[in-house]
Parts: C-alpha cells; structure tokens; sequence
C-alpha cells in the first residue's frame, strides 16, 4: 500500500478512462454519482448481484421494516438517473475474478468487462451462527431488501420473534417488531446488550427502554441451535436447556467483509480489503470503498473497518476525488445512528484513547450524553440520545481534538455552544 | 409535482421537477443536485443537506423543529434562513422554491 500521491489521476486526469465498480450498494451506487458530478467523462458500469438499483439499508430495519417506507423511497436514486447519467447498471450480475494483467472483470456468465479503474465496494455479509438448525426456514439475516421482506411478511400483531445478538440491527428489528405488534426476545451472549459497540450506560439505557416496551432479554445466553417441524423454525435451543419459542428468528450477530474477490487480485486484505486514505488498494488500478475495506482512521492514527453509511459515503468520496484529480477530502469523524421507538442516537468519533466517560444530563428523562475523553480532556467520542446539540458539539470536539472542562461539560445549564468554545 | 430551484455556492443553477410528498434534500440528491451531502438520507442526524431558503419563500417553507435547530446551531456558515433541506417536504404551495447551497457541508 504505497503509491505516491497521484500516480494515478492528480496532475492532469483522463477523465474519459473505463470505469467498472463491483457492489451496486451506497457505497458503489454514491461513487458513480459523484463521478459525473466531479465531470467524469468514461463509460462507468456498475456491477451488482441484487436485482435493486442502489438502495439505501438503514431503513431496512427501521421505517422500511415498520412499513412507513416504500421501494422508491428506498432507492438512491429513481432508476432514470443512471440512463440519464450514462451508468451502465449491470443487476442480479455476479462476478467471479479479476485479470489484473488484462484489466478485465469476469462475470458470473463468463462475460469479461474491461476496466482502467476498478472500484470494488462489495460490502460484507452476515455472520453465520454455526448451529444445528440454522438452515431451517424463517431463521432470518437482514442485510439485503430481500432479507427484510422476508422478516416483514412474517412479522405481525401476535408472531414471536427471537432475536439472536443484541447489536443495533437486533435492537432496531425487535423496536419495529413491536411495533408492529409482535411479541420480541433477544438473545445476547454477553452479559449486555451492544457489548461491542457502545458503553455501559448506553446498553443499560437501551435494554431498559426496550423492555419497558415488552422486549424480553436473555444476556450471558449461548444458543445451541434451532429446532422446529416440518423446516420452519418453531424455537431457540439456549445453553441452560431452556427452549425459547418462536415463530421467526433473526441471526444479528455482526458481518464479514467480502475479501474473496480483492485476494483473487492478489490485494492485501486483513479484517477487510486493505486501502489508504484515498482508497487505493495494495494493487494498482484496483480501489475499494464502504463496509469491506480496513480503512485509515487518521484521527486516531489506526485503522479500522467501519460498517456505516456516512462512511461508505466518504470513501465514495475519496475515490471519486481521485480518479478527477480533485483535492483530497478532508477527512471526516466518523458517526453513525440508530432510531429505535422515538429514540434518536447519534454516534461521533471512537473511543479508542479514551480514559474516563463523562455523562451530561439523566438517562432517565431519555435526553442524555456520554462523553469519551482522552488522558488530555479531548472528546474521542460521543453517544447521544435525543441529545442533537450534544452529538454536534461533539462531533465537532472529536474533530478539532480541543480540550475540554469534564465540570462545564457535565454542567446542563452550560450550553453545548460554550462548552465546544 | 414543484419545482425547486438549487442554486450552488459557485452560481450554477439546477432546476428539478419534485414529486410531492418528497424532502426537497430527497429531490435534490435524486436529481444529482451537487452540494448536498445527506449523509444520514433523512433522519435529521447529520446536518449535510444545509440550504438557505429564498427570504420569499420562507413563509411557505415554515419554521424548523427543535431537533432541527440544534442541528443548525453546530453547521457551518448558519444564516437566519438556514433549513435542513431533508425537513422540508415538496408540495405545489413550493413551486419555484429557490434555496442557496453553502460552501461545503462539512
């Protein structure tokens, strides 16, 4: 992963090259947007092996899930901007290698697509729970609209759903389950709820909350398997011997980044394709944005996967910025968000160097925040529920690295503006 | 159906025909309307599809929840006009809306 600084594309870009991007996802899709609107003049094809035009995913377990959202609503962009834009979409098309040499896509048929720049944004896919009964119908993942239409239809006022991994996809399917009127279990291994992905009081807030509206946990829970009859799932088998029952069950258990493709280039993959800041992978030509790459965080000067909207878009930002020869982007804090009932969360930064947390106003009026800070009062990250001037002061601190005071900061009748001044 | 008129921080000028019922944020990003980022597509997290509403239309456009002012209060470059494009909905009472891109939306 060396590559001097425009090699590629910075003096003066041929912007009339062949560009092919595999994953018609946010990632892919937002890349060939930004192209054109950056002035791209070459044929660009994407790639991807759903039968949807680009679509966005969060709704698929909030609004989408709920039924408040529709499929053109879903979509990017109506299916008349990539004709009109000149995007040659190739959907429900796989891909099965690459000829570096040749600069050649293969695709499932055995069509090759050549390319001058390749933009892989293949996203990643859900983590199988290796059980007996797992491949039982209604044992249910959700990263596609397909995977959501399934647990939609089988979802409604009285059907049980068991919930496997207490992570923001579980969470958010078990909010709009109920809902829906239908009953929810979630099953955690660790003894709390989003173990991995937020703190303490944030878990405890959001269990709490779930449960004051009839979700039902079992945390520090091993599930030895599915059973039921006649291939439909009827109930969870839990390691204490307890059998959960359910009518439908969804495996939220984290994913794993399509690297297969990228290794067939001979790109350096760990935990993800491996890029620098401007997507450039450890193979020439070859770029690759969103959920599956291991990516620079240089705000924390580390790297990370990060599985999130607003990243996928500032990567198809970065690659985009490339190929036309723009100034590099400057980089952005991470965030991410999760709606769940009338509840707003809003995540900025990582809290990898924090030492302490500080928590501004009370969980239980719902409208709170949580603080990381480093050794040096500096805002590594910030959790915010219903707390918007919280999540963009702290956005902003997470950005600028400037110190603050934890007494003004744990202090409501201080605004968020003189603190972050 | 509206149409609503972008106007860049740079001047160049795009004009879309918006269906009803869509955020004019909705209406500029499925048009490829440059300058608007919409990061969260609509939820009021982000902040990334800041507008400057024409003075004549703002009327029309009404006046931003309180989740969306304390979004506004940490964008860059806020003016007394200032609306998150994603909370405004198209109907034909908007048709000719104009709105100002900022600079940059980070």
């Amino acid at each position: 992963m060396t590559g001097d600084p425009g090699t590629e594309a910075a003096q003066s870009p041929d912007l009339s090259g062949r560009v092919v991007i595999v994953g018609a996802g946010h990632a892919g899709g937002s890349a060939a947007a930004l192209l054109r609107q950056y002035g791209w003049t070459g044929p660009i094809t994407l790639i991807g092996d759903e039968p949807l035009i680009p679509y966005q995913r969060p709704p698929l377990s909030k609004a989408w899930l709920k039924g408040e959202a529709d499929g053109d609503s879903l979509a990017l962009r109506p299916a008349s901007f990539y004709t009109e834009q000149s995007i040659r979409l190739r959907l429900s098309t796989g891909v099965s290698g690459i000829n570096t040499a040749a600069r050649m896509v293969t695709l499932d048929s055995g069509e090759a697509v050549a390319f001058d720049h390749l933009i892989l944004a293949v996203g990643a896919a859900a983590r199988k729970l290796p059980v007996p009964g797992a491949e039982l119908a209604g044992v249910l993942e959700l990263r596609t609209a397909a995977d959501a239409e399934l647990l939609k239809n089988a979802l409604g006022p009285g059907k049980r759903l068991a919930v496997i991994g207490g992570g923001y996809v579980g969470l958010e399917a078990a909010a709009s389950a109920r809902a829906l009127g239908a009953e929810a279990v979630v099953i955690e291994r660790e003894p709390r709820v989003l173990a991995r992905v937020a703190c303490e009081e944030l878990s405890g807030f959001f269990q709490d909350y779930h449960a004051a509206r009839g979700v039902t946990f079992e945390v520090n829970a091993q599930v030895q398997g599915f059973v039921g009859t006649d291939g439909r799932v009827g109930g969870v088998a839990l390691g204490d011997g307890r059998t959960l029952p359910c009518d439908v069950a969804l495996v939220g258990i984290g994913a794993l980044p399509h690297e297969s493709l990228a290794r067939l280039a001979g790109c350096e993959c760990r935990q993800g394709i491996v890029v620098d800041e401007a997507t450039r992978t450890s193979v020439a030509h070859i770029y690759a944005i969103g959920d599956c790459t291991q990516r620079p965080l240089p705000l924390y000067g580390l790297s990370g996967r990060l599985e999130s909207v607003p990243n996928a878009l500032e990567q198809a930002k970065q690659v985009a910025s490339l190929l036309c020869g723009r100034p590099a982007p400057a980089p952005e804090t991470p965030w991410f968000w999760s709606d769940q009932y009338d509840i707003k969360l809003q995540i900025a930064g990582l809290p990898h160097h924090a030492v302490t947390r500080v928590i501004r106003g009370n969980p239980a009026d719902a409208k709170f925040a949580v603080f990381h800070l480093d050794a040096e009062n500096r805002v590594q990250a910030v959790e915010a529920i219903n707390a918007a001037p919280e999540f963009m002061a702290g956005r902003l601190l997470v950005g600028n690295r400037k110190p603050v005071a934890p007494e003004k900061l744990r202090d409501t009748s201080v605004s968020m503006k003189e603190v972050a001044a | 159906m509206a149409k609503i008129i972008f106007i860049e921080h740079s001047g160049a000028t795009h004009e879309v025909d918006a269906k009803t019922g869509l955020s004019v944020m909705e209406a500029a990003v499925k048009n490829n309307v440059p300058g608007i980022d919409a990061d969260c597509g609509g939820a009021c997290a982000c902040a990334t599809c800041h507008v400057y509403v024409d003075p004549a239309w703002l009327d029309k456009t009404g006046k931003p929840s309180a989740m969306e002012e304390s979004m506004l209060d940490f964008a860059e470059n806020v003016e007394s006009n200032s609306r998150l494009s994603c909370q405004i909905k198209v109907s034909d009472a908007l048709d000719g809306l104009t709105v100002r891109l900022p600079e940059s939306q980070h």
